[in-house]
């Protein structure tokens, strides 16, 4: 069973939701993501989405964005990003972790170390999971399967447009959890709509039996807590960005631990 | 090649193309399939379609022969298609009038445009203005200050510009702002791209639409060129410059099957195809994913989409159309390289010896053309898609010549990319 499996069903066997926060890798400082990692279980993290930074996040909002150019600025790339996983994991062999991207990078590190190389070293470094934005189901056969091979799950996103077949074709091949995306937008955008949310859920459940989790635009613990109770996670990630750009180093993992450890509490209350 | 069928029903040129985009778009990218569908042969759409190419455009756009020049040169014909004639000055009209027919039809009352240098989002603004839809146009703020022109142009028709601030504030950048305005306001809004690239069914319809260049060429050119005695019924080499690839794609695609016809890219090389400051996605890059396709990207070891450079706000894109990929991959066209001193020669050459002031991305194919012309004989031809006017870059050549002129954006306090100083001619 995948770390991912492991800990739904525990969650589920608890009566509690997956919190799931989402930070961009080497943001805002290069060496700080494990120990933000760490703190984030510690504040009661779920499952950790670790973001690889890109130059052109064309689903994402100007938060994550600017993060991302950040990250690049800092010299964070794929190999980095493994390893903070690999760092991560020497302390901690339970909590799964995300890597949340596009597929460019993805595909430039098979070609600069060998076919099937992402998927290899990213299953080595402890990752339990990648959600590839720009990789619908029908462009990605390959990748899925090698990932299936090496145990680890491929996370689709669903979105209030997608139809009932599509539904349907996501959850062939989805894994781990889909992820709701919860308002037409990017990342970040406005306020979102708990009862839309709400009427769309089992709409998907209709197709989807692996645990859905709601994301975009969570910016609070009152919002997390509504939609904690209709979806299996909530996910949080440009609030938690936002929180941490313009912090200095000793503040970003205090700060972080306070919010979601807040978010946690109104989760669970 | 008689019997090329390209792309599948996908949407892949080979492993290129497809459509790589994230789930809030995929509805919408399945109903443009759908209405393209619906009416790619459908007679009135076509019916319409060409009458409004005729009769707001301007077409059949002529075919000139570049008699001075070629003498001057001293072997091949070389021939000019005059797409610099369309109303709003370049081939960009042609694919725009397509798209907003389409947007009418399916009952999308806003329209959303990317532009480089300008030429999209002015031709944009003029289809919104004539069918009474909303316009949005993205630009990189670098851009908007190099093609001042075109963005006071796209006010006047109505338009409203966003300059876009981040990565390096060119075409590639205004692409993805106008994605994520898309992903928000799906609902209501049609994405006119402006080149053959984007997630499938972009690259085939916008292809189909520049196609009309191409098919009025196979009329055009047999008796042309009979009337100088030229051997053969068609050219011996097509000549268009590459940004993303849709006057290249226009032109090319009716020339595809006539295998004695060789086929000519020209792309930006900037300072230099060494240099690492040029835009020749198909000759420096390599595959990749950017923008909903799989095509030549501009990238580092990382997968990180690298800054381009040319003189040329069309050409500066760090991608280019899968159909381009597919075609240098099977050998059916050829891709090469001017840089910006080289278009910015032809630039002036044209306009003194044939009375043409071309767009700076056209000069890269004349300048190409130029050169091939002298290797070649008096009896054998060259067309050149002269895809546009140079009109929005009097300013950027006036800078870069060091010449006196009002409106350059040196007066303006703006640098302009290019070799300045050394380029006068
Ligand atoms: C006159 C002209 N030619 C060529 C281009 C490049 O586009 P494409 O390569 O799609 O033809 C542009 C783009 O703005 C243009 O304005």
């Amino acid at each position: 069973m995948s770390r991912i499996q492991t800990t739904f069903e525990q969650l589920k066997a608890q009566g509690r939701k997956a919190l799931i926060p989402y930070v961009t890798a080497g943001f805002p400082f290069a060496d700080i993501t494990p120990a933000l990692m760490h703190g984030m279980v510690e504040a009661g993290a779920d499952v950790i989405e670790l973001g690889v930074p890109f130059s052109d996040p064309m689903a994402d909002g100007p938060v994550i964005q600017k993060a991302g150019e950040k990250a690049l600025g800092l010299g964070i790339g794929m190999v980095q990003v493994l390893d903070h996983v690999r760092e991560f994991r020497k302390r901690n062999t339970t909590t799964p972790v995300v890597l949340m991207g596009y597929a460019n990078p993805v595909e430039r590190y098979d070609q600069k170390h060998g076919t099937g190389a992402f998927v290899r070293d990213a299953s080595a470094a402890g990752v339990d999971g990648v959600l590839i934005v720009d990789y619908p189901p029908e462009e990605c056969e390959a990748f899925a399967a090698s990932l299936r091979e090496h145990g680890m799950d491929l996370i689709f996103l669903l979105a209030p447009t997608s139809t009932d077949e599509r539904m349907a074709q996501v959850a062939r091949v989805a894994s781990g959890y889909v992820y709701y995306v919860s308002l037409k937008g990017v990342t970040g955008s406005g306020a979102l709509d708990t009862a839309a949310v709400e009427q769309m859920l089992p709409r998907i459940r209709k197709h989807v039996d692996i645990p859905v989790g709601v994301g975009f635009g969570i910016r609070d613990a009152a919002t997390a807590q509504a939609i904690g109770k209709v979806a299996d996670a909530v996910v949080i990630g440009s609030r938690i960005i936002q929180l941490i750009e313009d912090q200095e180093h000793a503040k970003v993992v205090p700060l972080t631990v306070d919010f979601l450890r807040g978010v946690r509490k109104a989760l669970d209350a | 090649m008689s019997s090329y069928q390209q792309p599948d029903a996908s949407g892949h040129f080979g492993p290129y193309g497809g459509s790589f985009v994230s789930e809030t778009l995929t509805h919408a990218i399945l109903e443009l399939r759908e209405a393209y569908a619906r009416y790619q042969h459908d007679p009135a759409f076509l019916a319409e379609f060409h009458y409004e190419l005729k009769h707001f455009v301007g077409r059949p756009s002529p075919v000139y022969h570049a008699a001075r020049t070629s003498r001057e040169m001293g072997g091949a014909q070389i021939y000019l298609k005059r797409e610099d004639l369309n109303h709003t000055g370049a081939h960009k009209i042609n694919n725009v009038i397509g798209q907003a027919m389409l947007a009418k039809r399916m009952g999308k009352p806003r329209v959303i445009a990317e532009t480089g240098a300008g030429q999209h989002g002015v031709a944009t603004a003029t289809i919104c203005a004539r069918y009474g839809l909303e316009c949005v146009v993205y630009m990189g703020s670098e851009d908007v200050k190099r093609q001042s022109p075109n963005v006071y142009r796209m006010k006047l028709l109505g338009a409203s510009v966003v300059p876009v601030e981040s990565g390096s504030k060119t075409l590639k950048d205004a692409l993805n702002e106008a994605m994520r305005d898309w992903v928000a306001n799906v609902d209501n809004t049609f994405y006119i791209i402006g080149t053959v690239a984007g997630p499938h069914p972009y690259p085939m319809m916008v292809r189909d639409f520049q196609s009309v260049i191409g098919k009025e060429c196979l009329e055009q050119m047999p008796p042309m060129l009979a009337e100088q005695k030229v051997l053969g019924q068609q050219p011996d080499v097509v000549i268009a410059c590459v940004g993303g690839g849709s006057n290249a794609m226009g032109i090319f695609h009716p020339y595809i099957p006539y295998e004695k016809t060789r086929l000519i890219g020209v792309e930006a090389a900037g300072e230099g195809l060494e240099t690492g400051k040029h835009s020749a996605s198909l000759q420096k890059g390599s595959a990749g994913v950017l923008h909903g396709n799989r095509t030549f990207i501009l990238q580092d070891d990382n997968g990180q989409i690298t800054e381009t450079h040319s003189i040329s706000a069309g050409l500066d894109y760090p991608g280019v159309g899968p159909e381009h990929a597919w075609l240098q991959e099977v050998g059916r066209a050829e891709y090469v390289g001017i840089t910006d001193k080289e278009a910015l020669e032809a630039f002036h050459y044209l306009c003194r010896t044939e009375g043409i002031i071309p767009a700076l991305e056209s000069s890269h194919a004349v300048a190409y053309a130029m050169k091939l012309a002298k290797t070649m004989h008096p009896d054998q031809s060259i067309l050149v898609n002269l895809s546009g006017r140079g009109d929005k870059d009097i300013g950027t050549v006036a800078d870069l010549s060091g010449e006196d002129f009002y409106d350059r954006p040196s007066m303006r306090g703006l640098s302009v990319k290019g070799a300045a100083g050394d380029t006068k001619p």
